[in-house]
């Protein structure tokens, strides 16, 4: 139950953080921010003796019983590696945000208050055990993702940015809710524990693909996975802590966590290991493959997190695989799991100092610009120092937690050859090709971002600012992540031991039973020369040669034409939804009330005849009927005339006469048909509205073309002759197919005795029916009480002069 | 009618009688022969209409001076009040109740809830309809 209100504890605390924003001006409102994350570092660091040796923690706190849906906090290998991640991380932005962000100039209150509200969101993501629950938090780190975006709202890029992020991660996760819902009609529980218990039985079902799918696109849009990564990049636009917090550190790895939370109910599948692993491959390669093109700091960043957002998926996939594979235990196939966490592990480490470093740059120089910058070395030595330190890691070289990460990766990369999943035997080594590909040009874009940051020639004209260190408290968590970067390299087993097994053993529950089962140990010396070393090696040479040339093959980024891009095509499908629908609705919602009738009717006519001739419910029986007389052939000869003029008349005079003569042949009608009450009322209400037709034809204005000929339209022809033909056939079938007998027989018994009366239309009005007539009655008052408005207030309008035309 | 059209006028002064006793009789024989509530307001406002073709709208004014809205909202009172009376005596909304009665004048008659909410109807359909030709009537 604790642990349940303890997600809450950062919303919560938000709530504060307005008041002390506007009181307190003195104190930076991050410092009482910082007890936030802090304390539950604190806190969910006891957890993790008891999670290494295996056991899991629960609480649950129901939220909506009776449909199953709770808030649950679960807390086992995964989750507390994650929620560790979330709030160590989030106290050194919090505290890097402290210098960061001027207390005076900015508006700290909504800073501090999207911040929590993301932490509380992740927290919540990473523990819920409810996919409901999951959800919910997992939209509401869109949203306080998309607010801490827009955080400078008034820039046209902030906008832009937090939008894009918006669109798509919502996208994200409105298919994953799909997913979920699928895996609940499958599994009838809303837990994800249950859930994998009943892996394999849900392999089976017909939905399963299904909602793979559909959580799998939750995930990679989240995680900026290609096609999806596009966000990225524009959501740097945030102030460089969240850049440095929720886009490298947290949110991203949020469609990490979900991949590797599902790992145990979806593993079982091969389009699972094939999806998850093709797209990180392909999103390693072509993220690393871009980065190097940027030339703002938080650019190549971006697309590095996109790269090794990419490899993580990569690792995960090939986790799954390791259920495919005989006797995975054994063999190289365990590494893929370890590596995945070990990596998310010092990504995050790594990727957070280098983001708060291009933060202090960009604070110092005024730029991020690349090509403005170069060297720093001498003016920012500290900087520079942790600068290098997280690119080397990034880039895979001892002695930083990057190279043992890289070189398990490569590991989890030669295993895939063995997994006979793949419909072409060479894909896996087509993925292995393309992933030490994507390794060069991490190395190279490591390169790149520290040495032309900071080496070279200095060119101070070119910068807004005049450069200099910056002050120490601002370099304090880049600092601290920098040496936790140098730690994993020098003991990659303990954290191995406390943090990453766990979460292994969380993950693929199908290979370990666990966190002591897993038996990976990782040194950085296998003894030897290894494959992966080998492949190390190449991956220096290789790319020190391609940096060394960089300035000459750059210019080839130019090639690519800019239209082709994946932004154009997220702008044009934006634009295309926006003003194609909009273009779409104009084209037929012309405001022409004509038209709306012809849609209508022809609606009608089809939505009729259909079903008729779906229900085979044409029908046209004479039995029963009662002989025509003469009377009433001679008015029915008189109304089709009178019906006839109505519609070729010339003259709106003779149409409104014809109309009328209309009306007094269905008068004389009733009489035929022993009607008299509905005779004389047709005579009475035919005579009122023929004078007000004929009024309102007095009134008409002189200008306009009323005497001409109505133009004859083929179209409105066969619609009205459509709905004609239609209402004949509807009626005779359903004359001819009466089911039941009419009621009226009681009517006539019952009269007198009932209702003590004589004429039993007039007593079905007034008794037996007599709730009709009332609301009637108030039809025919509203009528007259409309027109009263209408006419008054026109006349007002008059007076006063306001009148239009 | 600028022009004094005596012949239309000392007609209508005793037509508009003969229809408003017809309208009358229409209305209170609605529930053994054809009329009703609705048919007897209709002649009964064609009867105030003759009245406004022979005379002008002053002048009908001045002879019946009635609120015509407020007409409506009589007839609906009484209907409503008709319907819902019924409450009172714990039967279902809308249970209209007869009996014969022995009236000093008119000897042994029947009355009917149920005139009550026709006579509503008939209020109401007079004033509906005297309302919108009036007010269009006195629209220039």
């Amino acid at each position: 139950m604790v642990s349940v209100l303890l997600l809450f504890a950062p919303v919560a605390a938000a709530l504060f953080v307005p008041m002390l924003a506007r009181r307190v001006k003195a104190v930076h409102t991050g410092w009482f921010v910082l007890a936030v994350p802090l304390l539950l570092f604190i806190y969910y660091l006891g957890y993790l003796p008891s999670v290494s040796d295996g056991r899991t923690h629960i609480a649950e706190l129901p939220w909506i019983p009776s449909y199953g849906i709770s808030f649950v906090s679960y807390i086992d290998g995964l989750s507390l590696l994650f929620s560790l991640l979330i709030t160590g991380i989030g106290s050194l932005v919090v505290l890097y945000s402290i210098f960061y962000l001027d207390k005076t100039k900015e508006r700290l209150g909504n800073f501090y208050v999207y911040l929590l509200m993301f932490m509380t969101a992740m927290l919540g993501v990473v523990q819920s055990d409810n996919v409901i629950s999951l959800y919910l938090f997992w939209e509401l780190t869109s949203i306080s993702s998309f607010l801490l975006i827009g955080y400078w709202y008034t820039r046209d890029r902030s906008r832009y940015g937090a939008l894009k992020s918006m669109m798509i991660t919502v996208f994200g996760g409105l298919m994953m809710l799909g997913g979920f819902i699928l895996l609940y009609l499958m599994g009838g529980t809303f837990s994800i524990r249950e859930l994998i218990g009943m892996a394999p039985e849900l392999v089976q079902h017909p939905l399963f693909t299904w909602a793979l799918v559909l959580v799998l696109l939750g995930a990679f849009t989240k995680s900026a996975q290609f096609p999806f990564y596009i966000w990225l990049p524009d959501a740097m636009e945030a102030p460089t802590p969240v850049s440095a917090y929720l886009h490298s550190a947290t949110m991203v790895k949020a469609g990490l966590y979900l991949v590797a939370r599902f790992t145990p109910i979806f593993a079982a599948s091969e389009l699972w290991v094939w999806m998850v692993t093709s797209i990180g491959v392909l999103t390693l390669f072509w993220g690393s493959f871009f980065a190097v093109k940027q030339t703002d700091l938080k650019g190549i960043l971006a697309f590095s997190t996109v790269s090794q957002l990419g490899l993580i998926m990569s690792l995960l996939g090939a986790a799954a695989g390791a259920f495919h594979a005989e006797g995975a235990a054994g063999t190289i196939f365990k590494f893929a799991g370890f590596a995945a966490i070990f990596h998310l592990f010092n990504h995050a480490a790594f990727k957070g100092s280098l983001f708060m470093i291009a933060g202090i740059v960009d604070h110092e120089t005024g730029t991020r610009d690349i090509r403005k910058l170069g060297g720093l070395m001498a003016l920012m030595p500290v900087s520079f120092t942790i600068a290098l330190i997280g690119s080397l890691s990034m880039a895979g070289l001892p002695p930083f937690g990057g190279f043992l990460s890289k070189e398990l990766f490569l590991t989890g990369m030669l295993s895939l050859r063995q997994l006979d999943l793949f419909a072409p035997a060479s894909w896996g080594t087509i993925l292995l090709v393309a992933a030490w590909i994507a390794s060069v040009f991490t190395f190279i874009y490591s390169l790149y971002f520290v040495l032309r940051t900071f080496t070279g020639k200095h060119k101070p004209d070119e910068l807004p600012k005049q450069a200099h260190e910056a002050p120490a408290g601002m370099l304090i968590a880049p600092g601290i992540l920098a040496v936790i970067v140098i730690a994993v390299f020098f003991i990659p087993n303990v954290i191995g031991k406390w943090i990453v097994k766990p979460a292994v053993a969380a993950v693929q529950p199908f290979l370990f039973d666990s966190p002591a089962a897993v038996d990976v140990h990782v040194a950085a010396w296998h003894g030897g020369l290894t494959p992966e070393l080998t492949m190390t090696i190449g991956v220096v040479l290789v790319g020190l040669l391609l940096f060394w040339l960089l300035p000459k093959w750059q210019g080839l980024y130019g090639l690519a034409p800019e239209a082709l891009s994946l932004n154009k095509l997220y702008d044009a499908s934006m634009y295309l939804a926006e003003g194609g629908a909009n273009r779409l609705s104009r084209t037929y919602m012309g405001g022409l009330i004509r038209n709306y009738l012809i849609y209508m009717f022809t609606g009608i006519v089809i939505i009729i005849l259909g079903s008729l001739v779906a229900k085979d419910a044409f029908a046209i029986s004479f039995e029963g009927l009662s002989p025509v007389g003469p009377a009433e052939i001679g008015l029915i000869l008189v109304l089709i005339a009178a019906a006839t003029t109505t519609l070729i008349a010339r003259k709106r005079l003779t149409a409104i006469i014809s109309l009328g003569a209309v009306g007094y042949t269905v008068a004389l009608l009733f009489v035929v048909f022993k009607a008299p009450d509905l005779a004389l009322t047709q005579l009475a209400i035919e005579t009122v509205s023929v004078a007000l037709f004929l009024l309102a034809f007095y009134h008409l204005p002189k200008m306009s073309r009323h005497d001409e000929k109505r133009k004859f339209r083929i179209g409105n022809a066969i619609v009205a002759g459509a709905v004609g033909l239609m209402m004949s056939l509807l009626a005779m079938s359903s004359v001819s197919q009466r089911a039941l007998p009419s009621i009226s027989e009681f009517y006539k018994e019952t009269v007198h005795s009932e209702a003590g009366g004589g004429n039993i239309v007039n007593v079905i009005l007034v008794d037996y029916r007599g709730f009709d007539t009332l609301f009637e009655i108030a039809v025919l008052s509203i009528a007259a009480i409309g027109i009263i408005g209408m006419i008054r207030l026109r006349l007002t309008r008059k007076e006063d002069g306001h009148e239009k035309q | 009618m600028k022009n004094s059209d005596v012949i239309i006028q000392t007609t209508t002064k005793v037509v508009f009688f003969m229809i408003f006793l017809f309208s009358i009789h229409i209305f209170f024989a609605g529930h053994y022969t054809p009329g009703g509530g609705f048919v007897g307001g209709l002649l009964t406002a064609s009867a105030i209409v003759l009245l406004l073709l022979a005379f002008d709208i002053q002048t009908v004014r001045k002879a019946l001076p009635f609120n015509y809205t407020v007409i409506i909202a009589i007839g609906l009172l009484l209907a409503l009040g008709t319907a819902s009376a019924s409450i009172l005596f714990d039967v279902p909304f809308f249970t209209h109740a007869y009996d014969d009665f022995r009236l000093p004048l008119f000897g042994l008659t029947s009355l009917h809830s149920a005139m009550m909410f026709d006579l509503g109807v008939y209020l109401v359909v007079v004033g509906a309809t005297m309302t919108i030709i009036l007010s269009i009537g006195s629209d220039d």
